[in-house]
């Protein structure tokens, strides 16, 4: 992921490795599950977002009833709660849910789930629900500590039988089944990863401060600090980094901590090992604030889009965000190299600041069986490569051939370092930190860009919010 | 003696027990879903349920009495949200208030196609407030100069470029005032509409009778028309005020719940309640409701008093 | 209704004896103000119009003022059937919104018209107490109680899974109606109180003494003069279930099978990529109704305002 053109030399080696581990992966699998994938891949080898329509009851004709189904004798409703309501976001449901139609074709799926966007999540409906006694049977969540507050209450199930019984401690990485597993239960089942820690870069930007062009990889937030100098010096009308409201800020601060901590040093932040009240989180904290400094002035008023489209202009020069931005970049029409250049955040090289949606089955879901067909159908090859490829994050599943697949190049570059990089969780992304503790943070970085509270009233209420 | 007793009961009955059967299930309704459900949010607050465990009983739970009132009372965040509400609900206020008495008054005295003024100053009632924020989401970018869009885009074009401004993102004490902004465009012309009403049901004989008794236009307004007026006003500052009160929607979509420039009591309720914190939820919720009631006691003392000079 | 026209007549009158001394200035001036007002409340539907006509990639902030580069009329089409088959449009939600607003609106009127001709005309002790318990219920958190509501409403489930059974209601309306009806209650035995307030005593007193019961005085004599009030109460009632959102987003557990204002919101703010041309064609679209409502009934709205305002 260093470079784009290092990239292309690289995908051959990469795809081999992945094919490899995807050989692996269906011997562990049943040989019913194999022959589905293998026809699946057959029958839609190049499905993009925009043959999704047509394709629609393709599958469903063509393959006999309840193949490769892995729970037996699921049927009837699955009430499932998600957030997946707009966008690719809901075009990649749509493929979920045909491959459920395809696996349990009796089972009839209820979308209990809520809208997003203004008026939040959703989180505060789901919490209703399950505290109200109404649980869903499964429900989209941030894997990670955002559902802390549900497995303390013991709304959740272990389902570490399903990781077993599906094969998935062998097709995730080990990082990330040590990441989810718990006092050695495991709650969530993750259907799709993404990254945190990308920088976004505009190549017309980047010529105009007469900065590199090819690569947009900082070494260090000191390098980054200086090239943002740089664009303000040369191209005074290009805002140097580009930004949106407060959990965008959130998002630059965890990465900013990743690149002055280092892997370990971050993930001692949750741990109890890293003190926040410490030296080096202050010398972060500094430098984020004068990262902040660089940005636009209309950052709180603006979601995360408007600073992407920023970069698509040549408006700004860098951003960093997760990788949801090239369904952005796609829209517009933005070609990664010639229009614009990706690469981790500065100084994050070799770490994967992780966030995945994932499912889990709740204590006293009124349709268990159910609810464990949906965890196999987001875990199975199939889902994972139907939703990813329309929604744009990677499979968890580590055994998937992505590039014959036809998944796109920075897809395939994630996946690579999803499989080799040091794993880290996302802070903003619920991964890391409880939903409360996520939401002190946000209130504090919203306090200290607001000017509410100086560096050290910044960083005490940063410790309180953790404590 | 019994008897009596017995006959003037059944009298009553007969003058009182049709309009209270009529009523009753109102009563009944409005006692389970409004009184039962604030008694119970009334509890929740006085205990220490700060998570979903502790909610639903699988951690025990305190009774801590004020405790969560003094503590959240007792933070800068309470202060500042509670100010917020306070400059947010006067701007609200006046700037309907104001818009709308004077559309009224323009509109009373006869004007050319009132009828198209009016659906237009009522006009933007009818847009849900999901919608209304994000067009203003646009409107109120703070972006300057080369880089403005919306309003202050539209102020360079007029050559008002000293209007242009930051609206809410830069000023933690007055940048709240900017969010009334769509709220005032929401509800003005619902205001316009009760004082036209309420210029047109000034009996036109007292005017005339101002007006025979030599009274200027300022005296007429003084002594006849503004004490006529002052129901309707007192009726529009008890719906605007209550609806400030549960301005959530909007400010969701202008701005952010994370956003600390903007942050309403209501919105600090709707954080406790996502994150399952049902205690500190609750008690915002009893504290909205008490400024509710320091609100609304003036205007019942008032119309019950109205009533029985009647 | 006729107090209101007489009243309206004898200003115009005053007026134009003003007018006769040469060009009226002050008319001239009202007119310019109330156009300059006219623009300024406009400013945001313009913005909503010409963005709805907009391609996607056109369709942003800062190209706020500007007119299409290219019109389309795409962006309506989709906000009405769906931008995606997976996304449903405000279309068909719209239909189940009706199924939701009439009923409860025309309840609510009902409902309220009782509790005012009771509390201001049938008087029994501590009305005014009654009334007060009653309107107290106004300023309720919703937020602070959902989850006892939400309990609440569980508990209700027998009854209103018999009633989403029945053929052509969606699920999850008869619950949104009973909310809407119950909330409303408050604020139309406001309305209807002070209406009858102000309708002159004897008409009923009338009635009574003829020996009419309370329900026949109701029927024949009180319902007929209670239009006024009926459109201020339609209109409210309707504006506030069309664009209500807490509720629909708490107690329809389907969002494809749910309310305009879920519909418009999954148009409008998906965590992933947003299209505000089909955004805003869809906030106008939902917004129509209402619209038609206030420009239909504008002039009875008034009235009904003044019948009932003006004694406070």
């Amino acid at each position: 992921m260093r470079r784009i053109s290092f990239l292309t030399a690289g995908m051959a080696a990469i795809a081999l490795t992945l094919s490899g581990c995807g050989g692996s992966g269906d011997e562990k699998t049943t040989d019913s599950s194999a022959a589905t994938e293998a026809s699946e891949t057959t029958e839609a080898p190049e499905t993009t977002p925009a043959d999704t329509d047509t394709e629609t009851t393709e599958p469903e004709e063509t393959e006999p009833a309840g193949t490769g189904a892995l729970v037996e004798g699921a049927s009837g409703e699955l009430d499932i709660f998600t957030w997946w309501t707009a966008g690719s976001e809901a075009l990649g449901l749509e493929q979920l849910i045909l491959v459920l139609e395809a696996k349990y074709p009796d089972i009839e799926f209820v979308n209990g789930g809520n809208a997003a966007g203004q008026g939040g999540s959703g989180k505060e409906v789901l919490a209703t629900r399950m505290n109200a006694g109404d649980p869903p049977d499964t429900f989209q969540a941030h894997a990670g500590k955002e559902m802390q507050d549900y497995i303390d209450a013991d709304q959740l199930t272990d389902v570490g039988y399903l990781y077993d019984q599906f094969g998935l401690r062998d097709a995730f990485p080990e990082d990330l089944v040590a990441m989810l597993t718990q006092d050695g239960k495991i709650y969530s089942i993750p259907s799709n990863v993404h990254r945190a820690n990308v920088l976004w870069a505009s190549v017309p930007a980047l010529e105009a401060a007469g900065l590199s062009t090819t690569d947009a990889y900082y070494a260090s937030i000191d390098d980054f600090i200086a090239a943002l100098e740089q664009v303000k010096t040369n191209a005074p009308d290009i805002t140097p980094l580009s930004i949106g409201t407060t959990w965008c800020q959130v998002h630059l601060l965890e990465t900013v901590l990743i690149a002055e901590l280092g892997a370990d040093g971050y993930n001692g932040l949750f741990d109890g090992t890293t003190d926040w009240a410490g030296a080096d989180v202050t010398a972060a904290l500094e430098k984020f604030a004068t990262l902040m400094s660089y940005t636009n002035e209309d950052r709180d008023s603006v979601e995360w889009e408007p600073p992407i489209q920023m970069i698509e202009e040549g408006t700004a020069a860098f951003n960093i965000m997760g990788d949801w931005a090239p369904a952005s970049f796609d829209a517009y029409g933005s070609v990664a190299g010639a229009d614009y250049l990706y690469a981790p955040s500065p100084g994050t090289q070799g770490i994967f600041d992780f966030l995945a949606d994932a499912y889990g089955v709740t204590n006293g879901a009124p349709h268990p069986k159910a609810a464990e067909a949906w965890i196999d159908v987001i875990s199975s090859k199939e889902g994972q490569i139907g939703f990813n490829k329309v929604k744009g994050s990677i499979p968890a599943r580590v055994d998937i051939d992505l590039e014959a697949e036809g998944f796109s190049a920075y897809q395939l570059s994630a996946a690579e370092d999803f499989a080799s990089n040091a794993i880290v969780g996302s802070i903003q992304h619920g991964c890391a930190v409880t939903i409360k503790q996520g939401n002190a943070i946000n209130e504090a970085v919203s306090k200290f860009n607001t000017g509410a509270t100086d560096l050290a009233g910044f960083q005490a209420e940063l410790v309180t919010a953790m404590s | 003696m019994a008897a009596s007793i017995t006959r003037k009961r059944r009298g009553r009955f007969r003058r009182y027990g049709p309009p209270l059967l009529l009523i009753s299930p109102s009563v009944i309704l409005i006692g389970i879903f409004v009184y039962g459900l604030i008694g119970s949010a009334f509890q929740t607050s006085m205990t220490s349920a700060h998570s979903a465990a502790e909610f639903t009983g699988k951690q025990p739970t305190e009774f801590v009495f004020l405790g969560n009132y003094t503590a959240w009372l007792a933070t800068k965040e309470a202060h500042h949200a509670l100010l917020n509400q306070l400059i947010f609900t006067a701007v609200f206020l006046g700037g309907t208030l104001s818009l709308g008495f004077l559309w009224a008054w323009l509109l009373d005295k006869r004007a050319k196609a009132e009828g198209i003024f009016r659906s237009v100053y009522l006009f933007p009632m009818a847009v849900s407030a999901v919608a209304a924020g994000v067009v203003w989401k646009w409107l109120l970018n703070p972006n300057r100069d080369a880089k403005a869009y919306g309003l202050n885009r539209l102020f360079q074009t007029l050559g008002l470029d000293f209007m242009q401004n930051s609206w809410w993102t830069k000023n933690l004490t007055w940048g709240i005032a900017a969010i009334a902004m769509p709220a005032i465009w929401q509800m003005a012309g619902y205001v316009m509409a009760l004082f036209l009403a309420g210029f047109r049901g000034i009996p036109n004989e007292l005017r005339e009778a101002a007006r025979v008794d030599g009274a200027n236009e300022w005296k007429l307004y003084r002594h006849v028309i503004f004490p006529q007026l002052s129901p309707v006003a007192l009726s529009a500052i008890i719906i605007i005020g209550h609806m400030s009160l549960k301005t959530f929607d909007l400010i969701m979509s202008i701005s952010k719940h994370t956003n600390y420039q903007t942050k309403i009591p209501a919105i600090e309720m709707y954080r406790y309640m996502a994150e399952g914190d049902y205690a500190n939820a609750a008690m915002v919720g009893v504290v909205l409701l008490l400024i509710v009631l320091v609100l609304i006691i003036p205007y019942l003392i008032h119309t019950t008093r109205a009533e029985k000079n009647r | 209704m006729s107090a209101l026209d007489t009243g309206v007549v004898s200003h115009g009158v005053t007026e134009s004896r003003v007018g006769q001394h040469g060009f009226p200035w002050g008319k001239a001036l009202r007119h310019l103000l109330l156009i300059v007002f006219l623009a300024i409340v406009l400013i945001p539907v313009y913005v909503l119009l010409v963005t709805s006509f907009k391609t996607q990639t056109d369709a942003q902030p800062a190209h706020a003022w500007l007119l299409p580069n290219e019109w389309t009329l795409e962006n309506w089409k989709k906000a009405w059937n769906g931008p995606s088959a997976a996304v449903p449009g405000v279309g068909p939600a719209m239909i189940r919104t009706f199924q939701l607003v009439i009923p409860s609106t025309i309840i609510s009127a009902f409902l309220g018209s009782m509790n005012g001709y009771v509390l201001s005309r049938w008087r029994f002790p501590h009305a005014n107490a009654v009334f007060t318990f009653l309107l107290f219920g106004m300023f309720i958190p919703y937020q602070a109680v959902m989850v006892p509501l939400y309990r609440l409403v569980q508990w209700l489930k027998p009854v209103t899974s018999w009633v989403d059974a029945l053929p052509t209601v969606p699920d999850g309306i008869p619950i949104l109606i009973l909310l809407h009806v119950v909330y409303g209650i408050p604020i139309t035995t406001l309305i209807f109180r002070n209406y009858y307030e102000s309708v002159p005593q004897e008409l009923i007193e009338a009635a009574r003494v003829d020996g009419a019961g309370m329900l026949r005085t109701y029927a024949s004599v009180v319902l007929p003069i209670s239009v006024p009030s009926f459109v201020v109460v339609l209109i409210w009632q309707f504006t506030s279930a069309w664009n209500d959102f807490l509720f629909a987003k708490f107690f329809v557990a389907n969002p494809d099978k749910s309310v305009v204002t879920i519909a418009l919101n999954n148009l409008a703010g998906g965590s992933i990529m947003s299209d505000h041309g089909v955004e805003m064609a869809a906030a106008l679209l939902a917004s129509f109704p209402t619209l038609i409502i206030y420009v239909a009934l504008g002039k009875y709205f008034l009235g009904g305002l003044m019948a009932g305002s003006v004694k406070g």
